[in-house]
């Protein structure tokens, strides 16, 4: 093949030579691989990613877990204080009551069940004043709350991103409109525009369930993600903006590529490594948001948990003559510590994706 | 021979606040097939404007684009609507750019971006796109081309990125390549290969150049035929010897008398045009060039000078050029 080259092309012994150890040291690395190595060069990222991996995962196990169940109420007096692991292990007061699960996680129930039986772990966070598990209610609550965060995420990644490429894009007075568009929604309070959706939503959601298969909480990740794509269009068309004045643009335009193919093909690409990193910042922010709404009583519905719930009950039993305090401690560390998590990693990724920002605000 | 392009009449207007910036001005000329066209003019001459004009590529607004005719064989170009002139982009009418550093994009590799003009245009399956991706870049002088397709642009060196550029160009056979000064950023040995390639591949194909570049050594190297522009007016046309022998317009004069002579005395100060470009927007009357010329006189200043034809297959516009071809002549 060399041989066959050289005389071909006629090129000289030493140039050949030159293009061939090129050549030889060739893999192609893109910029996502580069940007894994800095990643994992940054130590406090990486711990970040390895907790998220790991409690993401534990999330996902939840029903297979031997934990008890998240709903069982055993009426008691007061609150029961954690129990350490190893002065007690677990029992077998296993009972399995859930609200509606959808049938996969019923599987994994059941499959739980055919391997640990009744055994189940101790109340190792406490009880509430129901008598349900601390713990199991956290892990529950996450996949409430990991779930609400993902799902309203990518709404508002679908949204953000195509609205802002084609405002940035197409430029001119249609991104002049678009924009005072995004403006006119940003002056809104988004609060009550939440409160009204759902309030509606109310009204109407024998008939939506029914007839549309949407639940309550599709509407929650709708709406929120409906809510935080405004940021994200804002900063995709600035990036876009940029972007369509560069040669590539004009390349791809003379090789006849068409507006949709300009925008999805080549400068969508461009801007994910900004699209990423704004994309840990709004997870937490969705995800405090939940627990806000939650809070209010807006949110998630008993017997369902989320980490808005929890707060809610731990609120509860903050009095001045005593205090549950694992009720809100175990809680607000899980929750803080994974916001802390995305936000570390996000930070991680800018100076990954973008190396010229390192270092800056 | 037959006519690949045919442009009649040309100008591109942009109406900015600062007030309408006249980039071209009744542009025309025509490109044989296997034949190359240099356009040479100083920065802002409208070169790149009139090319792009062509592409269909100005933007509008601010641009105002008019012609009689650009004929792409028999096709006007100008009858046609975007989306058809889309699909002429690339296929027919292919393009090369100056700076091979940024225009690949940086996020895919060079395959896909080669597959790109495949897809868009004749719609093969992947397999097949590649393997024409893979022959294109074989025939541009890239060894290993199959395993090239995989990198990223920023594992190419610019010589390689312009040789990827050229590839992409020529991958649907297009009529007319126009080359947006292909050479300037590179170094001067790549140039030379560079500019080698685009002959050889010219000669294979049949392919009419539309070379644009200020850089007259390249175009006494590459084109058959040369056009001068000044202010965004062709100021003179002539085929490649005779132009050099005896230029017939005083700027054509100018420009071959700034080339740095290696016979020059040492500490010497090169040859420049006196003065500076025009502003496109407020043009002085009659000849763009007169505030500049040695020549010029109260004529020159009264009316653009009509085009003349000093001798056989040569045109200028200037009032001179028949005393400017005798001059030229007798030296």
């Amino acid at each position: 093949m060399a041989q066959a080259n050289r005389e071909r092309w006629d090129l000289g012994g030493t140039q050949m030579e030159t293009l061939l150890t090129e050549v030889a040291r060739f893999k192609g690395e893109s910029l996502w691989q580069d940007a894994w190595r800095r990643l994992k060069a940054n130590r406090a990222s990486w711990w970040a990613l390895v907790f998220l991996a790991v409690f993401g995962s534990v999330s996902i196990l939840a029903p297979v877990l031997p934990l008890p169940s998240p709903t069982a109420i055993d009426l008691q007096i007061e609150p029961q204080p954690p129990v350490a692991p190893w002065t007690e292990l677990g029992n077998d007061g296993y009972r399995r009551e859930y609200w509606d699960l959808n049938a996969l996680d019923e599987g994994l129930v059941s499959l739980r069940q055919s391997v640990f039986g009744d055994w189940q772990f101790s109340n190792w966070l406490g009880t509430d004043a129901k008598g349900r598990d601390i713990l199991s209610r956290i892990i529950w609550g996450s996949r409430t709350s990991i779930l609400v965060a993902i799902a309203a995420t990518i709404c508002s990644l679908l949204i953000g991103v195509s609205y802002g490429a084609t405002s940035g894009f197409l430029g001119g007075r249609i991104d002049n409109l678009m924009m005072r568009i995004v403006d006119v929604l940003y002056s809104i309070p988004f609060i009550f525009v939440v409160i009204f959706l759902i309030t509606i939503v109310n009204e109407y959601r024998t008939e939506l369930e029914d007839n549309w298969g949407i639940n309550r909480e599709v509407v929650f990740y709708v709406v929120i993600g409906a809510i935080y794509w405004l940021t994200m269009a804002r900063v995709v068309r600035g990036q876009v903006l940029s972007l369509r004045e560069t040669e590539f643009v004009e390349a791809a335009r003379v090789v006849g590529a068409s507006s949709a193919r300009i925008i999805f093909v080549h400068l969508v690409p461009n801007v994910l490594s900004i699209v990423i990193v704004y994309l840990t910042l709004t997870i937490p922010a969705v995800m405090l948001f939940e627990a806000f709404l939650s809070f209010l009583g807006l949110g998630i519905e008993p017997p369902k948990v989320s980490w808005g719930l929890l707060a809610v009950d731990g609120a509860e039993v903050i009095n001045p003559v005593r205090i549950y305090w694992w009720l809100i401690v175990f809680p607000a560390a899980a929750m803080g510590s994974t916001l802390l998590a995305l936000n570390v990693l996000g930070d991680g990724l800018r100076d990954a994706l973008d190396p010229k920002l390192r270092g800056k605000d | 021979m037959a006519t690949a392009l045919d442009v009649r009449d040309l100008s591109v207007r942009f109406d900015t606040q600062h007030g309408n910036v006249q980039a071209v001005d009744s542009v025309s000329f025509i490109i044989e097939e296997g034949e190359t066209l240099g356009l040479v003019g100083e920065s802002g001459s409208g070169k790149s404007v009139s090319s792009l004009a062509v592409m269909g590529l100005i933007p509008s607004p601010p641009g105002v684009v008019t012609a009689d005719a650009i004929l792409l064989g028999d096709r006007d170009l100008t009858s046609l609507n975007a989306e058809a002139l889309r699909k002429v982009r690339g296929k027919e009418v292919a393009m090369v750019f100056q700076d091979p550093m940024t225009s690949l994009n940086p996020l895919l590799t060079v395959g896909r971006q080669l597959t790109e003009v495949l897809e868009v245009h004749e719609g093969l399956s992947q397999r097949e796109a590649y393997q024409r991706a893979a022959r294109g870049l074989g025939d541009v002088g890239i060894p290993a081309p199959e395993d090239r397709l995989a990198a990223y642009p920023h594992e190419l060196s610019g010589g390689m990125r312009q040789r990827v550029m050229i590839a992409m160009a020529l991958l649907c056979n297009p009529k007319v390549l126009i080359a947006d000064e292909p050479s300037t950023a590179l170094d001067v040995t790549i140039q030379a290969q560079i500019l080698e390639l685009m002959k050889e591949l010219q000669e294979r194909h049949g392919t009419a150049i539309l070379l644009i570049t200020h850089d007259l050594g390249v175009v006494a190297g590459m084109s058959d035929r040369v056009n001068v522009m000044y202010a965004g007016r062709i100021v003179e046309t002539a085929d490649t010897a005779p132009l050099f022998d005896a230029p017939c317009h005083p700027y054509t004069q100018g420009l071959l008398g700034s080339i740095p002579d290696l016979t020059g005395v040492a500490g010497e100060d090169l040859y420049s045009i006196p003065g500076q470009p025009p502003d496109l927007a407020e043009l002085p009357p009659g000849c763009a060039f007169a505030p500049r010329c040695e020549r010029a006189r109260d004529e020159c200043t009264a009316a653009v000078p009509a085009t003349l034809e000093p001798a056989a297959d040569r045109l200028s516009a200037c009032l001179d050029a028949e005393l400017l071809a005798r001059e030229g002549g007798a030296r």
